[in-house]
C-alpha cells in the first residue's frame, strides 16, 4: 500500500501521531534558514531570532542553494522535515540586499511570503542591558494606521502576530509580563523594537510602565508579497466545530465526576400520571374458557408469576433465556 | 490644627492623582486588544514632525504609552492567586491565524468498527492483569508474561484424533503466525477499503479443512508459481485442465458485411430496449442493512437503556460477523448456512448479483424463512 507509513516503533508511531492534524494544534515553530548568499548581518539577525523564539523555533546553519519566491518546493520540503509552519529565509544579492522573507505554511504548502528588505540593524549584544527571560510570551504593539488600512499590510500584520506570539497560554504571572515588542508602520517602513518592560509601584493598584530597550533593532522596507487567495486563506481559517461550541449552561461538575444542573420541572398530575402496568394488578383472566394442556405449558416456561407485583423482571429474564435456547437448537 | 489636617489631606489626594496620572494615558481612538495574544493593536495616526525630529525617542514613547495601556488591560482581568503568585485567567486568542494543518477528517471505520456500530457492540473496558491459575499471580492478559499462556506448556497432550508423530508445539507457533499474517492482511484490506484502492490479492488464505474445489484452487496456483509460469509442469494422471481465458477471436477486418450489420443493429436494439435488471439477492441485502441501520439509529435515539436480559437475546440476533465466514466455526455447520448456500448460488445465476456474498443472504433469509428479526 503506497503513501501508508506502519511505523515500527512505539516511539515512531507516537511522533507519526503526534505530527498528524488535530483539533487542537500546537503552538507553530519557526524554521529560521539562509539562502546560498547571505551576510554576517544576516547571520545574527537569524540567530537573535532564534534566542528570542527558542524552543519554538529551529535554526538551519548550512547555507542553502534556494529562493523561496522563485520555487516553493525546497522551503516546502525542509519545513515538513524540521515540523515547522512558519519560516524566515535569510538572503542577500546585489539587486536585494540583506533580504528577509517571512512565509507561513498550511498543509505543507506555503500560504503567504512577504519580503522584507533589512535597512538598519542592531543585534541583541550590542545592548549592553539586562536581558528578559528566554521563552516568554512577548507583549506585542503594533502602531499606525497602515496596519489597519492596507491589505499586505493587514497580512503582514498577520503573520507577525503568528511568528512572534509564542506559546499560547490559559494564565500569565502579573509580574511576568517583561518583554514588549513593537511593530510601527510609519511612510512606508516598518520599526520593530524590543524593549524589557520594568513595572514601577506607581501609589494606586497598577503599575507605572517604563521601557528599556534590549534588543534586536530592525527597520524593514517591504519588498515582494505572496499573500494567499481569499479562498485558500479561508480554508485555513476554518476553525472545527468541536472546538467552537460553547459550554452548556446551568451544567457542571463537581470534583468527584458527578454532573450538577438545576432541572426545571413542572407539576405532576397524578390522575393522568402513566403508571407502570404490573402483572399483578392486570385483572384475572377467565378461568376454565380457553385453558387447556398447551396453553399452560407455555405459562410454566414462561416463569409465572402471580401477585409478584413489579418483579414480573424476574419472570421476563426467564422468559428469554427459554426463547434463546429454542433457538440455539436450530 | 484643622487647617493642617486639610493640607494634609489635600496634599495626600494630590499625590494620589498624581499616582492616576502616571498610569493613565489618553488617546483620542482607543485600542484594540486581544489579551489571550497579549497583543494592542494602535489605529491612532503617528505625529510626523515628532517623528522625524526625534525618531527613537518618539518611538520609545509611543510604545510605553501603548504598553502602559495593554498592561492595564492585563491587570484588569480577572486573577488567582497561586502559591502567592497573582496570575491572570487569559481568553482565548481573538485574532484569527491560520492554522498549520487542515482539520482533520473523521477516521474511516474499519470493518469490524462498523459491524459493531450497526450492532452497537460497545467495548468494555477488560482489566489488565488476570489472575493465573497455575502460577497464582497476577499477570498481564495478553503480551510478554502472560497469563495462562498456552505456549508454556513444556508438554502437550495430544488431542484424540491427532497424528502422533506430529509436533504439537510446532503446530501452536504456526498457528500463531498465521493469526498474525491474516490480521496484517485484514489491517491492509481496510486501508485499501477506506481509500477505495483494489483489495490487494493473495494467493489463497491457508484454511484447517479446505474444500475440494479450494484444494483445486490451490493446486493451479501452486503449479503456476514456476519462474516459467508453469508451462513445464507435468499434470497428474486424472487431473482436469483448470479453465483458462478465452483467446479472443477476431472477426475478419473485409467480409461478411450482412454479418457485421446484424451484429451493430444488435447492439443498437440492445441499447434502445435497455430496462434495468432486478437483482433480487442484491434488492433484498440492501433492504436488510437498511432495515438494520434504521433499527440502530433508532435505538441510539432513544438511549443507550437496555432492558433486562435483552443481551442474550441481541447476540443471538447480531446476525454473523463480518468475517465470520471464514471462521472454523462455521463450515457447512452454521445457522442454516450450508442449506442457504445452495440456493443462493441459484438466485445467483438468476440475477448474477456476484457481488452479494453468501452472508448477507443468509441473514435476510433468516428473517424471511424465520421470523427471527419479526417484532414479538
Amino acid at each position: 500500500m503506497e503513501g501508508v507509513v506502519k511505523p515500527r516503533t512505539h516511539r515512531g508511531r507516537r511522533v507519526l501521531e503526534a505530527r498528524e492534524p488535530k483539533l487542537r494544534e500546537n503552538d507553530k515553530s519557526a524554521l529560521l534558514l539562509q539562502g546560498a548568499s547571505s551576510s554576517m548581518l544576516l547571520k545574527t539577525v537569524l540567530k537573535d531570532m532564534h534566542s528570542l523564539k527558542k524552543p519554538l523555533s529551529v535554526l538551519y546553519r548550512k547555507k542553502n542553494m534556494t529562493r523561496p519566491f522563485e520555487d516553493q518546493t525546497s522551503v516546502e520540503f525542509f519545513s515538513r522535515k524540521a515540523e515547522c509552519s512558519l519560516f524566515l529565509f535569510a538572503s542577500h544579492s546585489k539587486k536585494r540586499p540583506h533580504n528577509l522573507t517571512l512565509g507561513r505554511i498550511f498543509d505543507h504548502h506555503v500560504l503567504d511570503m512577504h519580503e522584507l528588505g533589512l535597512e538598519s540593524y542592531r543585534s541583541l549584544h550590542e545592548f549592553k542591558v539586562q536581558k528578559c527571560m528566554q521563552g516568554l510570551k512577548p507583549l506585542l504593539l503594533f502602531t499606525g494606521e497602515e496596519f489597519e488600512s492596507d491589505l499586505e499590510h493587514r497580512r503582514l500584520k498577520n503573520i507577525l502576530i503568528d511568528f512572534f506570539r509564542g506559546p499560547s497560554i490559559s494564565a500569565v504571572r502579573l509580574g511576568g509580563l517583561e518583554h514588549v515588542l513593537s511593530f510601527t508602520a510609519i511612510n512606508g517602513r516598518i520599526f520593530v523594537r524590543s524593549y524589557r518592560v520594568l513595572l514601577k509601584r506607581s501609589g494606586v493598584k497598577l503599575p507605572r510602565v517604563e521601557l528599556e530597550e534590549m534588543g534586536p533593532f530592525l527597520d524593514l522596507v517591504p519588498r515582494r508579497v505572496r499573500i494567499a487567495s481569499q479562498d485558500l486563506f479561508k480554508r485555513a481559517m476554518r476553525r472545527p466545530p468541536a472546538v467552537l461550541r460553547k459550554p452548556r449552561k446551568n451544567v457542571s461538575h463537581d470534583p468527584f465526576g458527578s454532573k450538577l444542573g438545576r432541572i426545571h420541572m413542572q407539576q405532576q398530575h397524578l390522575d393522568t400520571l402513566a403508571l407502570h402496568h404490573g402483572r399483578a394488578l392486570r385483572k384475572p383472566r377467565k378461568e376454565g374458557k380457553g385453558a387447556n394442556s398447551e396453553n399452560e405449558e407455555s405459562e410454566s416456561k414462561m416463569g409465572k408469576v402471580n401477585g409478584r407485583g413489579k418483579g414480573s423482571n424476574v419472570g421476563r429474564k426467564q422468559d428469554v433465556k427459554s426463547r434463546s435456547k429454542k433457538r440455539r437448537v436450530h | 490644627m484643622a487647617t493642617q489636617l486639610d493640607a494634609l489631606l489635600a496634599q495626600a489626594e494630590a499625590a494620589e492623582e498624581e499616582a492616576k496620572r502616571s498610569v493613565t494615558v489618553e488617546k483620542p481612538l482607543e485600542l484594540h486588544f486581544d489579551s489571550g495574544n497579549l497583543l494592542a493593536i494602535d489605529p491612532n495616526p503617528l505625529n510626523e514632525t515628532e517623528f522625524r525630529l526625534d525618531r527613537e525617542g518618539y518611538l520609545k514613547n509611543v510604545t510605553r504609552d501603548n504598553a502602559q495601556l495593554l498592561i492595564n488591560h492585563i491587570w484588569s482581568l480577572p486573577t488567582e492567586n497561586v502559591d502567592g503568585v497573582v496570575i491572570a485567567k487569559l481568553p482565548e486568542g481573538k485574532t484569527p491565524i491560520p492554522r498549520e494543518k487542515p482539520v482533520p477528517k473523521a477516521k474511516p471505520l474499519t470493518r469490524w468498527e462498523q459491524f459493531a456500530k450497526l450492532k452497537r457492540i460497545k467495548n468494555r473496558k477488560k482489566s489488565k492483569k488476570v489472575w493465573d491459575e497455575q502460577l497464582k499471580e497476577w499477570r498481564p492478559r495478553w503480551g510478554y508474561k502472560r497469563a495462562n499462556d498456552k505456549g508454556r506448556d513444556w508438554l502437550i497432550e495430544v488431542p484424540n484424533n491427532a497424528d502422533p508423530y506430529e509436533d504439537q508445539f510446532a503446530k501452536l507457533k504456526a498457528a500463531k503466525k498465521e493469526r498474525i499474517a491474516r490480521n496484517e492482511f485484514k489491517r491492509l484490506c481496510n486501508i485499501a477499503r477506506s481509500r477505495k484502492l483494489k483489495v490487494p490479492g493473495v494467493g489463497l488464505p491457508t484454511k484447517d479443512d479446505p474444500s475440494k474445489q479450494e484444494l483445486g484452487t490451490a493446486m493451479s496456483l501452486a503449479k503456476r508459481a514456476t519462474a516459467s509460469v508453469g508451462k513445464f509442469q507435468e499434470s497428474l494422471p486424472k487431473e482436469k485442465p483448470r479453465s483458462t481465458r478465452k483467446k479472443r477471436k477476431f472477426e475478419p477486418l473485409i467480409g461478411d458485411f450482412l454479418h457485421e450489420k446484424e451484429w451493430q443493429l444488435g447492439i443498437l436494439s440492445k441499447m434502445s430496449n435497455k430496462v434495468p435488471k432486478l437483482d433480487v439477492t442484491k434488492a433484498v441485502n440492501k433492504h436488510v442493512l437498511e432495515e438494520e441501520q434504521e433499527a440502530a439509529t433508532e435505538k441510539e435515539k432513544r438511549g443507550g437503556k437496555r432492558k433486562n436480559g435483552s443481551k442474550s437475546e441481541r447476540r443471538s440476533k447480531a446476525g454473523v460477523k463480518p468475517d465470520a465466514r471464514h471462521g472454523h466455526r462455521n463450515q457447512g455447520k452454521g445457522k442454516g448456512k450450508s442449506k442457504g448456500r445452495g440456493k443462493d448460488r441459484v438466485k445467483g445465476k438468476v440475477g448474477k448479483g456476484r457481488a452479494a456474498g453468501p452472508r448477507r443472504v443468509a441473514s435476510a433469509r433468516g428473517k424471511a424463512g424465520k421470523g427471527r428479526r419479526g417484532k414479538k
